[in-house]
């Protein structure tokens, strides 16, 4: 893979959103990788949690909006649990989605057509909301 | 003593069987949970976006009805739980949304809530939140508990899964010392006298509302939990979460097709258990909706 860095990428006025909307340092992450060691999902994912951190720390942030992976979190909030530097990836996820929502261009991963009628039904609320407004907005 | 007490959607519809069984056992304890009078959905989910104002109007309206009652409030769905006691941190801490929300409080007020008085004042997080399993331990006393207990559990094997809503950010939600390795599960177990089967994955998630996106990916989560404390021999797994009953009980069903002499094993809510020791009326005990069910378990140590 190429990256193509320079000051002004680094510098990406769209990662300081990352960081405002999310309320993380994403300086402070050193790449030890628990959060990726952690994840229960991980193996789904295109783009690791740390990876996503590392593109994010060299600006490549359109990269990391296209990934798979924002739409895998599942909240669980065990990256962060075990982050020794307190950063939250799941947090990071959270404000990664917003932008995409919020741009209104992209097909969100979940729509309302998506959940089955069966899963409708026989699924706890609480399933069927969270899903619709973690992927969905 | 009365507590006010927030069910939330699932339990006021698919999980009614754990709403019954809580509200029984509070009753044999002495504590009568006061429904609030006018509640909605709480979110679900908590938003860690930090601009979010009108994804946390919905718990703040909950909290502040529950303000009208008391001091503090009861609930039992881990998801509501967590955004409760999360969006009440929000609104103790966050000067800034804390203002913009109670101005849509304010405005309720105004309109369609003025025959209610609906808020005599903003609300600024007055009410503290309280689990099901904290009230428990911090009104009622296990010590108190393990008094009005009948029917001790001797032999049986239980394996206390926490998930992940009740303890993850630890830092605002404090619901034990430590999140990687709670005790409070245990200590609610030891004194029903279950013997506790500890198992590493009582922490991990089971997928979560990821079931509604891709059903493969939560069922690997909740395989993993199921398998951990079947290797260890437990005769059955006890939740507070009725989306992780979902995903590590129904969801047994797609195991079974994927894992060849797969064995089952019944996940039920932590106070249906305490229903059967505290030797609950059995209309309040219903596995109706279980897909493995517990009672041939139970019936084996002659707790059926």
């Amino acid at each position: 893979m190429r990256l193509r860095l320079s000051g002004e990428i680094i510098k990406s006025d769209l990662v300081r959103r990352v960081e405002d909307l999310s309320g993380q340092n994403i300086a402070m992450c050193y790449q030890c990788g628990r959060c990726s060691a952690g994840c229960p999902v991980v193996d789904e994912m295109d783009i690791l949690p740390s990876e996503v951190i590392r593109l994010l720390q060299l600006g490549q942030i359109e990269e990391v909006l296209d990934s798979k992976t924002i739409w895998i979190c599942a909240s669980c909030l065990q990256c962060a649990s075990r982050c020794p530097r307190g950063v939250e990836f799941s947090s990071i996820c959270d404000a990664l989605r917003a932008i995409v929502l919020r741009r209104r261009t992209a097909t969100p991963s979940v729509g309302a057509d998506d959940v089955s009628r069966v899963m409708r039904t026989d699924a706890p609320q609480m399933g069927v909301v969270g899903a619709l407004r973690k992927l969905n907005g | 003593m009365k507590i006010p007490y927030y069910p939330g959607c699932t339990l006021h519809e698919r999980a009614l069987d754990f709403d019954k069984a809580s509200r029984e056992c509070a009753n044999v304890l002495g504590v009568e949970l006061e429904e609030l009078p006018i509640w909605t959905c709480c979110g679900a989910v908590f938003p860690l976006t930090t601009d979010s104002v009108m994804e946390i109007l919905a718990a703040v309206r909950n909290l502040a009805y529950a303000s009208r009652m008391g001091d503090k409030v009861v609930t039992l769905c881990s998801f509501c739980y967590n955004v409760l006691k999360r969006t009440n941190k929000v609104m103790r801490e966050d000067a800034e949304r804390r203002e913009k929300v109670n101005l849509f409080l304010r405005a309720d007020t105004e309109t369609r809530d003025k025959t209610e008085s609906f808020l005599k004042k903003d609300y600024v997080g007055q009410v503290d939140v309280l689990h099901y399993i904290e009230m428990l331990r911090d009104v009622v006393g296990f010590d108190e508990m393990a008094k009005r207990v009948k029917t001790r559990l001797e032999g049986l094997r239980v394996a206390p899964y926490y998930g992940c809503m009740l303890l993850r950010p630890h830092g605002e939600m404090e619901f034990d010392k430590n999140p990687e390795q709670p005790t409070i599960f245990e200590d609610f177990l030891t004194a029903l006298g279950c013997d506790v089967v500890d198992f590493p994955m009582k922490t991990e998630c089971c997928g979560g509302f990821q079931i509604v996106r891709d059903e493969e990916t939560a069922i690997a989560c909740s395989q993993t939990v199921v398998a951990s404390a079947i290797k260890r021999d437990a005769d059955l797994i006890i939740t507070t979460c009725p989306l992780c009953l979902y995903n590590l009980d129904r969801k047994q069903k797609e195991m079974e097709k994927r894992v060849s002499g797969f064995r089952k094993i019944p996940v039920i809510y932590f106070t249906q258990l305490l229903g059967i020791a505290l030797g609950i009326d059995a209309e309040y005990l219903d596995f109706s909706d279980n897909y493995v069910d517990p009672r041939p378990a139970l019936a084996e140590k002659n707790l059926v």
